[in-house]
């Protein structure tokens, strides 16, 4: 990633959402500052994660990377182009390769019409015509993601969840992106309909060559699917890196705390290390001063309070490994982790 | 909610100001001469001439907009009509009397009406809607949900008539619809305006019935219900401890709205009745070409309505604490 | 042989609705012993949650056929009259629910929430009550229990709801805890907190704890035995060992290999299970699994599609499933080794 331009370039954003209040005339008297200096890169191809608890502005970050909100500060850049403040008429030719899947297959989809129309409404939207005819751009999506192309004239509410989520990712893909910006895809589904859908996008992923921003709180689900992940809290990155590094050397003690606390399915014969966060996430419209985690943190001083922690590569990580901490954790207290890319090696 | 009223005052105030200079442009500034309708159908061009000396016809516009303006917080002088004490809302050169007093008078018959026909109905429309809700599906709740149907497409004045000639004509049930002050006999003033309410109410009645029966069988399936029901609570507990307070928060919404569509439905059933009120009142100031009657009555009822909104706000917040005033 | 301390047998829901029965839940049982947890793991429709509502007797009686035995402590639920499960709801037994700020009444206060279920139950005064509120407040860990105690649910954190939902359960010292998805809702670390809770207060009060979930991490973190549901009926029980690492059906055998796990192989992609859960409006023939089963073609004769399997004990363990032990340790077998790297 180091001398090509990456394909999402985004450097110090920031949303700050108004809050009006104040007497007896309403006028802003403060912000949720739910997104507050994030800088990251995606690569062509590549899959980033971001994870985080409610309220951490991973949401947000994905509303601002697609346009659908416009940031307060900081830079978006787009295949070397400064899409920060750009305008409807600018955006345009954007829009088709930047996409979006959400959350709740139920909502996102329009009730009143087909499937045909739901997924050929991208191309009908920008003007595309794709040889062939639209119509069978359809089938072949339908095909891809794994459904029937005869349902083509059906409604969604003749499908079941997991069935909803491949229709919203057939439509996604229907203008060819570059991006697709999956915000907690898998959540609204049962466990077993998840791992459907998460092959799908990392099939997809593969196959087509289209670079993801993951966004999603169940940490084994985004190791799962992004090469790198970002682990957010109120509203900053506070540590980044490969997922190998990420997860087998987690110096940011949330992440530590995150990472323990996720059940696991699996009986140990001696119990896991467990960090114990007390209490909850502060509000993001007065967080703390200097190290947000401070308040939940174990290891906080007065450093913490007084000096936000810049996201470095802070001593013992390996290249491209970014913590945001005065303390970080030692290097490698956690076992590395298994990762193979073959099963049987596995066992 | 203090700093609630305050804000909603302020804001009303602006409300009315906005209103009552609308209406004073579409007014004074149409192209007839206002002072000659001012003057009314009789009209001798030595009153004319007061008339226009009275109402400052040769000033601007927004001169004439803040004489009458002020007049609202120090009254005014009209010559040789007399004065008219603050708060004076103008002079009716035809009735010749403030516009106020004119209004005063008749203002009451209006409320009476409009206010007892809304707790008439309210109590019976939110009542068999909650038994329709508990008996959901029996009988009771089918006769109940049908006959509101077809109550909630009468009309006022053909009711109105079938009720007076039955109840009153025919049968000498009940006293013919009038107007007794509250005050000079509280008897009179209730059997007076029985007809009337009842009339009212049967039509609103059923729109309430339907909805208090949506809500609270919606509001039953909601899970606090659910957990009351856990906690070991009876039937009858959750219903009334827990369930209506789900229901009343749209059915106060709507009643907000419903007391503004009885001020503007006042003229119909004023005329039904033939009751001396406000609706009454503007129709004649319409035939009477009377605009200043007209922009007063036009300002008392659009501060009725937004009071009569503040307080269902205020209501609405009382019952449900997640609301807040602001 | 004492009796256990809730004993559920051949238990069914079914619900009429304009399209016809439901069986929601169709020939359930298991026991469970005070002290013990009992995971129930299902996906959605799988009647986990209708399960448990009727133990509790709240599903309405106007659309709803129970049918079977529930025995409370010796105490027959399904046949008894409703003032009687009013007397047991909230005090012998009580339910804690997944979404806790709908759960909790919007109009009342925590505090008269909590002390609502403790006077009805032991009939003490308003003061008594809220002073009881306090002390469970307290006890699930909420800062300053004294003044918050008037606060209203919407005021309070997701994490601080559900405590408040678990004191509110737990007021009256209840034998029986039913916990339906009470973390799902919430964020890991708030659910590593609230489970701790849990099992702290069920070491206190030796309550048996019935808790639903979807999440197998969830169960492995504080079940003893787990019972896992597909389509309304059982389709294995064990102990909690038993049943994650040497999975006796293709269903739950299905379940975890369509989980990522913290530290399992990435780049390959996850096995899951193929189709969507069955409509219980109009159910599979035989067992409910087998059309989303890999290994319905393995079993002779197309029993699968035929004939319910029965809930078979073999080596001490119950799974539903017309598989031979001899296919299912060949078939099952490059699952385990992965599973147990």
């Amino acid at each position: 990633m180091s001398s090509t331009t990456p394909l999402l370039d985004v450097s110090g954003l920031t949303k700050h959402f108004p809050i009006k209040g104040g007497f007896p005339i309403k006028r802003t008297v403060g912000a949720v500052q739910a997104v507050d200096g994030l800088d990251f890169q995606v690569a062509e191809g590549e899959s980033l994660g971001l994870v985080g608890e409610s309220g951490c502005g991973k949401s947000t970050t994905g509303r601002l990377i697609t346009r659908l909100l416009e940031p307060t500060g900081g830079k978006i850049t787009y295949r070397g182009q400064d899409i920060t403040h750009a305008g409807r008429r600018d955006l345009a030719p954007i829009r088709s390769e930047i996409q979006m899947i959400f959350q709740d297959p139920y909502a996102s989809l329009n009730p009143r019409q087909t499937v045909g129309k739901i997924i050929s409404g991208p191309m009908e939207i920008n003007d595309i015509d794709p040889e062939g005819g639209r119509e069978k751009r359809v089938r072949e999506l339908l095909e891809i993601v794994g459904l029937n192309p005869e349902h083509y004239n059906r409604f969604p509410h003749e499908f079941s969840g997991g069935q909803r989520q491949r229709i919203g990712v057939a439509r996604a893909l229907a203008l060819e992106p570059k991006l697709i910006v999956a915000d907690e895809p898998v959540s609204a589904l049962d466990v077993s309909i998840q791992a459907q859908v998460v092959n799908l996008l990392q099939k997809v992923q593969r196959e087509l060559g289209i670079a993801f921003v993951f966004i999603a709180h169940d940490l084994a689900i985004v190791r799962h699917f992004s090469q790198r992940v970002a682990v957010m809290y109120l509203g900053k990155i506070v540590e980044i890196a490969d997922r190998e590094d990420l997860y087998g050397n987690p110096r940011h003690p949330y992440t530590r705390a995150l990472l323990s606390a996720v059940p696991e399915a699996t009986v140990e014969e001696e119990p896991r290390e467990r960090i114990r966060l007390t209490g909850d996430v502060p509000s993001p419209i007065n967080p703390p001063s200097g190290c947000r985690f401070r308040t939940r943190c174990w290891k906080a001083t007065e450093k913490c309070a007084s000096e936000a922690p810049p996201l470095v590569q802070v001593e013992g990580n390996k290249p491209g490994h970014l913590t945001a901490c005065h303390y970080p954790e030692t290097a490698g207290t956690v076992p590395a982790p298994r990762l193979s890319k073959d099963p049987e090696a596995a066992a | 909610m203090f700093r609630f009223l305050v804000r909603r005052i302020l804001g009303a105030a602006v409300i009315l100001l906005i209103i009552s200079a609308l209406v004073f442009v579409l007014f004074y500034a149409a192209p007839r001469d206002p002072a000659r309708i001012a003057c009314g159908k009789v009209c001798t061009p030595e009153t004319l001439e007061l008339v226009k000396k009275n109402l400052g016809i040769s000033d601007p516009l927004p001169m004439q907009y803040w004489e009458w303006l002020k007049g609202l917080f120090v009254g005014r002088d009209y010559t040789s009509y007399g004065h008219c004490d603050a708060p004076c809302l103008g002079y009716s050169f035809q009735s010749r009397e403030p516009v106020l007093d004119t209004i005063l008078d008749r203002f009451p018959t209006t409320i009476s009406l409009s206010l007892g026909a809304a707790v008439v109905f309210l109590i019976f429309g939110v009542g068999t809607g909650m038994l329709a809700a508990v008996k959901q599906g029996k009988p009771l709740d089918k006769i109940a949900s049908s006959a509101s149907l077809i109550a909630s497409s009468m009309q006022i004045y053909v009711v109105g008539v079938f009720a007076t000639y039955l109840l009153v004509d025919q049968l000498h049930l009940l006293d013919r619809a009038s107007y007794t002050p509250f005050t000079d006999n509280p008897g009179k003033w209730f059997s007076g305006l029985l007809v009337p309410w009842l009339v009212l109410s049967l039509i609103f009645t059923a729109n309430y019935t339907r909805m208090t029966r949506s809500q609270m069988v919606e509001s039953l399936t909601q899970d606090y219900v659910r957990t009351a029901r856990a906690k070991g609570l009876s039937r009858r507990t959750v219903f009334f401890r827990f369930a209506w307070r789900g229901a009343m928060g749209p059915i106060i919404t709507i009643f907000g709205l419903d007391l503004g569509v009885l001020l503007g439905g006042a003229i119909i059933t004023e005329s039904t009745f033939s009751l001396q009120g406000l609706g009454m009142l503007s129709v004649k100031a319409v035939g009477t070409n009377d605009l200043p009657i007209l922009l007063g009555v036009i300002m008392v009822a659009a501060a009725a309505i937004i009071v009569f909104n503040i307080i269902v706000d205020a209501v609405y917040a009382l019952i449900d604490p997640r609301v807040r005033l602001a | 042989m004492s009796t256990p301390f809730l004993s559920v047998r051949d238990l069914k829901v079914h619900f009429s609705t304009e399209d016809g029965i439901v069986k929601a839940v169709d020939g359930l049982s298991f026991d469970l012993e005070k002290g013990k947890t009992l995971g129930i793991v299902g996906e959605s429709g799988s009647g986990k949650s209708v399960t448990n509502m009727a133990i509790l007797g709240l599903h309405d009686p106007r659309n709803t056929a129970l049918d079977g035995e529930v025995l409370l402590d010796g105490k027959e639920l399904v046949t008894a009259t409703e003032k009687e499960l009013e007397q047991l709801r909230g005090n012998k037994m009580s339910m804690i629910f997944q979404d806790a700020l709908a759960s909790l009444s919007p109009y009342h206060t925590i505090g008269a929430q909590i002390g609502e279920t403790y006077r009805k139950h032991t009939g003490c005064s308003k003061k008594e009550a809220r002073e009881r509120s306090v002390e469970m407040l307290r006890r699930v860990g909420i800062p300053q229990p004294d003044v918050r105690v008037d606060d209203y649910p919407h005021q309070f954190s997701g994490g601080m709801r559900q405590r408040a939902m678990i004191a509110m359960a737990l007021v009256c010292d209840p034998e029986l805890l039913i916990a339906d998805e009470p973390t799902t809702a919430l964020d890991v670390t708030v659910q590593a907190q609230i489970m701790d809770l849990l099992k702290d207060l069920q070491q206190e009060f030796g309550t048996a704890i019935i808790f639903i979930t979807h999440d197998l991490g969830v169960i492995a973190d504080i079940a003893d035995d787990v019972l896992v549901m597909y389509g309304g009926r059982c389709v294995e029980r064990g102990t909690k060992k038993e049943v994650l690492q040497t999975p006796q059906h293709p269903y739950t055998l299905g379940l975890l290999g369509s989980m990522p796990s913290l530290d399992g192989p990435v780049d390959v992609p996850l096995s899951p299970i193929p189709g969507s859960p069955p409509s219980l409006l109009n159910p599979p023939s035989g067992c409910r699994f087998h059309p989303r089963c890999a290994f319905a073609g393995q079993v002779a004769g197309g029993r699968c599609s035929s004939e319910r399997p029965a809930l078979e004990f073999v080596d001490g363990r119950a799974a539903a499933c017309h598989l031979t032990p001899e296919q299912k340790r060949e078939l099952f077998s490059d699952y385990a080794a992965a599973r147990t790297h």
